[in-house]
């Protein structure tokens, strides 16, 4: 079941906290200990915009364990307006009008269950934006 | 600096899906062969290092090391197991290497082998998933197959690249994988059969993508004081001299690099292997590159300086990557049509470049070689090793 391994992440899933670097202002996700860009330690929790881009996307046809139901589904890397890219599935939206730029905000979503009696996991996904 | 490291003998099962093996056969198969190819007597081994990826995953078989040892008949000796995901094969044969050339041993044995059709698809994909980010990339559906054609798509809309010329790749890779009795689809095929091909993950069609299959290769190295020792001197043609062999990390998801269409570690582990090896990307016969998809082998040209950036599949059209070309890739099938038995890999693209400096590689000869560089990547180039290999 993995409870604690997904609570763990709940921040992340729900609030799409990364971290900020008190040294250069780095903006990471996930959350990282060392800032990649300065090597500093000094680092806070940050909830980042829950806004920003298709950078790229996929359809998965070929999905891997656990995911077979959902297939055919859309994945994209998200370019957040925030700066950092967060790997994604998007959501509410035809795979055919899906294109490199398109506007996308975050939704909280079911991202799969642990059979019938098991934990559903809950996170985020991307939706374009209206207008 | 360090003791100069020779590959002695090669062994190698033919690629396929070998539901009649299991892992320790297939393991057992390449090493018999290389053993039997070195003629070295088996009591000089001194070390055993496995290079695998999915046992632990799909047949939750772990401690490889000394199981293989074991099975071998080569107890007490030491023995490791390599997992670095797709690049577990040729991190093995650099730790080998390195021990030989530390000094601390004369002999070694490397095998790579895996076995992935045991299970079906989605256990496989999701195995294979593990060389990526589990928390934040598989646990919301991605493969890693969808990684490569999110990298394909954005390299296609940058770089103004269509499908027809990344498909250049796997046309060579079957070319050459005809005449590979080791190589798992023998058969040639055309930029329209896979542009025609079904979908794995848009944009990346079956064609563009190495197989879920079974294999195993494996290499003795010996150190020169042994390659004396023992006679193997006499036999220049067999050995084939390590020039070099580097190693580089890279973040495993695309997202978190600065420029994902930029593979950074494969850069730079190639420019080292250049470095130590005192040569430049010109003076490379042949190169074993990484095609598990075919993205891969244009980005995995450029980082290594053959072609500029966004310029990979220009090789292709121009014919350089074929046999008779400036830079031939793949020479007996590549990951493609040889087949990508993961944790093998990377000791099959060594076994490669070796019979290709021995002048063992048939029809697909590469004239005059004389130095064979291959490099293997785990995930999407987070790790990358290169060797450059020299004929004695």
């Amino acid at each position: 079941m993995e409870i604690s391994r997904n609570w763990r992440l709940r921040y992340q899933r729900y609030m799409l906290e990364g971290t900020k670097c008190l040294d250069c202002g780095n903006l990471s996700f996930p959350p990282r200990r060392v800032c990649p860009r300065c090597g500093s330690e000094n680092y806070v929790p940050r909830g980042l915009k829950p806004e920003g881009e298709v950078y790229s996307y996929t359809l998965v046809t070929s999905p891997p364990e656990h995911f077979e139901s959902q297939a055919p589904y859309p994945v994209a890397m998200i370019k957040l307006d925030d700066g950092p890219i967060v790997s994604a599935q998007l959501t509410d939206v035809n795979y055919e009008d899906v294109k490199i730029g398109m506007r996308v905000e975050m939704v909280t979503r079911k991202l799969r269950a642990y059979g019938k009696n098991g934990l559903i996991i809950y996170g985020y996904k991307f939706r374009p934006v209206e207008g | 600096m360090g003791n100069n490291v020779y590959i002695a003998g090669i062994g190698q099962t033919a690629v396929s899906e070998h539901w009649d093996l299991s892992f320790r056969d297939l393991a057992l198969d390449a090493i018999i062969r290389a053993i039997k190819d070195s003629e070295i007597d088996r009591k000089k081994i001194e070390a055993l290092y496995v290079g695998n990826m999915l046992a632990g995953e799909l047949a939750q078989q772990e401690h490889l090391g000394a199981l293989i040892a074991d099975h071998a008949g080569l107890l007490p000796i030491e023995a490791t197991h390599i997992e670095s995901a797709c690049s577990s094969g040729a991190d093995a044969m650099r730790r080998a290497y390195l021990h030989i050339k530390s000094g601390e041993i004369d002999c070694a044995l490397v095998v790579g082998a895996e076995q992935m059709t045991d299970v079906l698809t989605p256990r496989a994909t999701v195995g294979l998933a593990g060389a990526t980010d589990a928390d934040y990339e598989v646990a919301h559906g991605f493969s890693f197959v969808a990684i490569n054609a999110l990298l394909a798509r954005r390299y296609m809309y940058e770089h103004n690249v269509k499908h027809e010329d990344l498909a250049l790749f796997p046309v060579n890779s079957h070319a050459n994988a005809v005449h590979n009795p080791y190589a798992m689809y023998r058969n040639e095929i055309s930029v329209d059969t896979v542009l025609k091909a079904p979908r794995v993950c848009d944009p990346i069609s079956v064609f563009d993508s190495s197989p879920i299959c079974d294999g195993s290769a494996a290499c003795i190295l010996i150190s020169e004081e042994l390659m004396r020792d023992i006679g193997m001197e006499k036999r220049k043609d067999h050995c084939v001299s390590i020039a070099s062999s580097a190693c580089a990390t890279d973040t495993l998801t695309l997202s978190a690099r600065e420029d994902p269409l930029t593979l950074k570690a494969a850069k730079i582990s190639a420019e080292n292997a250049y470095k130590r090896a005192e040569v430049e990307p010109r003076d490379i016969d042949l190169f074993e590159l990484h095609d598990a998809f075919s993205i891969m082998s244009a980005m995995s040209l450029e980082a290594c300086g053959f072609a500029e950036r966004g310029k990979g599949c220009t090789l292709a059209k121009e014919g350089q990557i074929a046999l008779d070309g400036s830079i031939p890739i793949c020479t007996m099938g590549g990951l493609k049509a040889r087949g990508h038995p993961v944790g093998a890999t990377g000791v099959y693209q060594i076994v490669e470049c070796v019979e290709q400096l021995r002048g063992e590689a048939g029809k697909n000869q590469v004239k005059d070689a004389e130095i064979a560089m291959a490099q293997n990547f785990g995930g999407s180039g987070a790790t990358v090793i290169t060797h450059i290999l020299r004929r004695i």
